[in-house]
C-alpha cells in the first residue's frame, strides 16, 4: 500500500501530508504522545503564565477573587520603586560575575583537571562538592563565615590587626559577598560540562597540535576551546538563566537585606509581592520577570546561532 | 420554615463537612438524608480545628489539658490543634482559609490583617456572643484590637507589651540608674554613660526589621498617641507623612547617632540578639515581654542574666506626646471561620475564660488579658507587664501588625533604613504613608 501511495507524496500537498501520515502512524503517535506534554505544559506554565498576567491588573491581597482593578498601576509603581531598581541592578551583576568569572575560572579548572586520572577524580570531586550542597545549607553555612563575630573573616581581619567587618550587615559589601557565594557555588556545574565536553575533543587533534611545536597554553585556546565552543554557549546559557532565578541562596544570608540593598528580583518579588499579600504587585514583578527571561534567552539563541554560521 | 429548621439541625449535629456534602447534593436531598439517618445524627461527633502559630512545649500542655477537660464536658466535641511555624503561618494563612481544609478557629493579631479576612468574607462575626457576658471579662482595649466597624470578629489571648529588658549589672558599672529613667533624654544620657564606660548600651536584631520597628513605632506611639495613629489612617494630621511620624524617624536618627547598638547591628537576627543580652554582652534590649524564657534559654550558660540583675522597664516618656500614657506592644487572639460549628464558638469561649488565663497566669506562659488573671502571676516581670498594661489608657498594637501586612513591612523597612541613615526622616514618613495608600 504504501508503494501505491508514494507518487503522489512528490506534490508536498497539506491533505497529502496528513494522509501519508496517518497512514505511516506519525498522526495515531503524535495524538497520543502529544496530549500529556501539551496538558502538563499548559497546565503549570501556560496556565499560570496568564493567570499571572491578569492578576498584575488587580490591586488585590490573595483573598476571594480579584476585583479592585488597577489597570497599569501596579507596573507603574514597580518601574518606580527604586529597590526594583536595586533587584534589577543587582541581577545584572550577577549575569556579569557569571559570565566575567564563574565561567572562565571554570574553563581554566576544567583545562587542569580534565584528564582522568585519580588526583584529578579527587580535585573534580572538590570543586563539585559546593554543586551539590543544597542551596539554603550553603547560605547559612556562609552566614557564619561572614560573621562579625565568630566568622572566618572577623577572625581574618582581627588577625591582622584590623577592626572586623560585618560583611552582611554593610550595604557596600553585602552583595560582593553574595556574589562570591554564587560563584563558589555554581563554578562546579560550569566545570563539569566543560570536562565532559574537553573529553570529546578528539585526542589526535591534540596530538597534531603538540607535534607542530605548539605550547599547552596554545593548545587550549586553538584547539580545545574552539572545539568545545557548544558547550561553553551552553553554559553561558545556564548562568544567564540561573542568575535571573537566584532566589534560595540570598534568603538565608540577608533575606535582602540590610534595607533591601541585595534583593535579585526573584527575592523582590517574594518579598514585596508575595510575603506581604500584594499579589496583583507581585505577579506584575513576576510578568517582568518572564518578559526578561524570556527577551534574554531569544536575544543569546539569535545571537550565538549567528555566531556559528559567520 | 421546615425546610430552614432542618438545615439549622442538620447543620448542628452534623459536622463541618458532613454538612458541606449534604449541601452539594441540595437541600432536599440534605432533609431526607437527615430524615434517613435519624438517630445515628445523635451520635455524630463535631470536630473542632484550631490553627496556632507554634509555640513552646509548656503552653501546648497547657491548651492539651484544657483540650481534655472540655472534651470530658462534651463528649460529642473533638478537638484538634495544629501548629504553624510562625512566617510559614502567615503566608499559608490565606490559602488555607480559601480552601476546604479551612480551620475552624485560628490564631490572629487583630488589627488590618484581620481586616483584610473579613472583608473577603472568612470570619465569623462574633459580636452577638461577645456583648453576651463574653467580653466582659477583657479590658476594653484588648476587645478593641479585634472590633472593625463596631462589630467584633475575635476574642484576646494574651497581651504582650515592649519596654527595655536592662541587665542592672551593667548600668551600675557605667554609674546609670536605670529606674529613675523616665524621659527619652534620660534614656539618651544612659546611652552615653554606658558607651563611654566600654560597655555596648543596646542590642537589637536589625536583619529580621521588626525589633527595629519597635523604636520607630513605640516613638510614633508616644509622639502621636494610639489615636494620632488611628487618625493618620483616614488621613488625619497629614496621615502619616505628619509631623509626628517624620519627629519620631528624627529621634531615633539622633539616637542612633551616639552609636547606642552592637556592631553590625543590621546583620544580627532578633534570636542572636536575644541571645546576646542573655550573655551579659549589652545592657538594654527593647523586645517584649515574651524574651524573658527565650533569652535564658539562647544565651551561652542557658541561665541568661540572673534574675536580681534583670529589670523590665518602660520605653520612656517623649516630651510634648500624646501618647506618653500609652503602652505599645501585641494583643494576640483568635478568630473563628465563617462557617464554623457553633461548638466551635462555644469552645473558644471555653478556652477563653477567666479561669483558664488565670491558669496560664499561674503557669507563667503569658500575661493573659483577662482582668484580674494578672493576681496569679508569679514572676515580678510578668505582674510588671500586667501594671503597664493596666495603667496605659491605650494599648497600641505592634504597627508592622495593626497597619496590615504590606504597611506594617515597609515600617520595618524604614526603620532600618533611618537606623544607618540611608533616608531622612521625611522620606521615611512619606513611605509609610504611600505603602497607606496603595495597600
Amino acid at each position: 500500500m504504501t508503494t501505491i501511495t508514494r507518487p503522489a507524496v512528490h506534490k508536498r500537498g497539506t491533505a497529502d501530508r496528513i494522509k501519508k501520515s496517518m497512514v505511516s502512524g506519525k498522526l495515531a503517535a503524535v495524538l497520543i504522545l502529544l496530549p500529556p506534554a501539551l496538558i502538563m505544559f499548559s497546565l503549570f506554565v501556560i496556565l499560570p503564565l496568564a493567570d499571572a498576567a491578569y492578576y498584575s491588573g488587580f490591586s488585590w491581597n490573595g483573598y476571594g477573587s480579584p476585583t479592585n482593578f488597577v489597570g497599569t498601576q501596579n507596573y507603574e509603581r514597580l518601574f518606580d520603586h527604586s529597590v526594583f531598581h536595586t533587584a534589577l541592578s543587582n541581577t545584572a551583576k550577577l549575569i556579569l560575575v557569571s559570565l566575567i568569572i564563574q565561567m572562565p575560572l571554570a574553563l581554566g579548572l576544567a583545562l587542569l583537571v580534565y584528564r582522568k586520572t585519580p588526583t584529578n577524580t579527587l580535585f573534580r570531586l572538590v570543586f563539585f562538592l559546593p554543586y551539590i550542597l543544597a542551596e539554603v545549607a550553603a547560605g547559612l553555612i556562609w552566614s557564619f563565615v561572614f560573621d562579625g563575630d565568630y566568622g572566618i573573616t572577623a577572625m581574618m581581619f582581627q588577625s591582622l590587626g584590623q577592626e572586623s567587618i560585618y560583611v552582611l550587615a554593610d550595604r557596600q559589601w553585602a552583595f560582593p559577598a553574595i556574589m562570591t557565594v554564587i560563584v563558589w557555588k555554581y563554578f562546579g556545574f560550569h566545570m563539569m560540562i566543560y570536562i565532559a565536553a574537553l573529553q570529546s575533543v578528539p585526542k589526535d587533534l591534540i596530538e597534531a597540535a603538540k607535534l607542530e611545536g605548539a605550547k599547552p597554553r596554545q593548545v587550549a585556546m586553538f584547539v580545545q576551546i574552539p572545539l568545545i565552543k557548544h558547550a561553553i554557549v551552553v553554559s553561558g546559557f545556564f548562568a544567564i538563566i540561573g542568575s535571573l532565578q537566584i532566589f534560595d541562596i540570598i534568603i538565608p544570608l540577608t533575606n535582602g537585606g540590610p534595607s533591601n540593598s541585595t534583593h535579585t528580583i526573584v527575592t523582590y518579588l517574594y518579598t514585596f509581592g508575595l510575603s506581604r499579600l500584594n499579589i496583583g504587585f507581585g505577579s506584575a514583578a513576576a510578568v517582568v520577570l518572564f518578559v526578561l527571561a524570556m527577551g534574554i534567552a531569544l536575544f543569546y539563541q539569535r545571537a550565538t546561532a549567528k555566531g556559528e554560521r559567520s | 420554615m421546615l425546610l430552614q429548621h432542618n438545615k439549622e439541625f442538620a447543620m448542628k449535629r452534623f459536622n463541618k463537612h458532613q454538612y458541606a456534602a449534604m449541601r452539594k447534593r441540595g437541600l432536599t436531598a440534605a432533609v431526607a438524608v437527615a430524615a434517613a439517618l435519624g438517630s445515628c445524627i445523635a451520635a455524630a461527633d463535631t470536630t473542632v480545628r484550631v490553627l496556632r502559630v507554634e509555640i513552646s512545649d509548656v503552653e501546648k500542655q497547657y491548651y492539651d489539658d484544657i483540650i481534655a477537660e472540655y472534651e470530658a464536658q462534651n463528649p460529642d466535641v473533638t478537638i484538634e490543634f495544629e501548629y504553624i511555624a510562625n512566617e510559614a503561618y502567615k503566608t499559608r494563612l490565606p490559602t488555607l482559609l480559601q480552601s476546604g481544609q479551612r480551620p475552624d478557629i485560628f490564631y490572629s493579631w487583630g488589627g488590618e490583617g484581620l481586616r483584610d479576612q473579613v472583608e473577603a468574607g472568612f470570619v465569623r462575626d462574633l459580636t452577638e456572643e461577645m456583648q453576651d457576658g463574653w467580653q466582659d471579662i477583657y479590658p476594653e482595649s484588648a476587645v478593641r484590637a479585634f472590633t472593625l466597624d463596631e462589630r467584633v470578629y475575635g476574642a484576646p489571648l494574651y497581651a504582650t507589651v515592649v519596654g527595655f529588658w536592662v541587665n542592672t549589672e551593667l548600668t551600675e558599672q557605667a554609674g546609670v540608674d536605670i529606674e529613675a529613667i523616665e524621659t527619652w533624654e534620660e534614656l539618651e544620657q544612659a546611652v552615653v554613660a554606658l558607651r563611654e564606660s566600654g560597655i555596648t548600651p543596646a542590642v537589637v536584631g536589625g536583619q529580621d526589621g521588626w525589633p527595629m520597628h519597635f523604636y520607630w513605632g513605640y516613638l510614633a506611639t508616644r509622639l502621636a498617641g494610639g489615636d494620632g495613629i488611628e487618625a493618620a489612617k483616614t488621613g488625619g494630621n497629614g496621615g502619616f507623612s505628619g509631623e509626628s511620624f517624620v519627629r519620631a524617624g528624627e529621634l531615633l536618627q539622633s539616637f542612633v547617632e551616639l552609636n547606642p547598638f552592637q556592631s553590625g547591628f543590621m546583620g544580627t537576627s532578633y534570636e542572636r540578639a536575644s541571645a546576646m543580652f542573655g550573655d551579659g554582652e549589652a545592657a538594654l534590649h527593647l523586645m517584649g515581654d515574651w524574651d524573658y524564657i527565650p533569652s535564658k534559654e539562647r544565651s551561652m550558660s542557658g541561665e541568661g542574666v540572673p534574675d536580681e540583675n534583670l529589670e523590665f522597664i518602660p520605653f520612656p516618656a517623649v516630651e510634648g506626646g500624646a501618647g506618653n500614657e500609652h503602652s505599645f506592644g501585641g494583643m494576640n487572639g483568635f478568630a473563628v471561620t465563617r462557617d464554623a460549628s457553633d461548638e466551635a464558638v462555644d469552645f473558644l469561649r471555653f478556652l477563653l475564660n477567666a479561669e483558664n488565663q488565670r491558669k496560664a497566669a499561674s503557669l507563667g506562659i503569658f500575661v493573659p488579658v483577662a482582668e484580674g488573671s494578672e493576681e496569679e502571676l508569679d514572676t515580678p516581670y510578668a505582674r510588671r507587664v500586667a501594671e503597664i498594661l493596666d495603667e496605659s489608657t491605650f494599648h497600641q498594637v505592634f504597627l508592622d501588625q495593626a497597619l496590615g501586612t504590606s504597611v506594617g513591612a515597609t515600617v520595618n523597612d524604614i526603620s532600618g533604613d533611618l537606623a544607618q541613615g540611608v533616608i531622612t526622616p521625611e522620606d521615611a514618613a512619606a513611605q509609610v504613608e504611600e505603602a497607606w495608600q496603595f495597600r
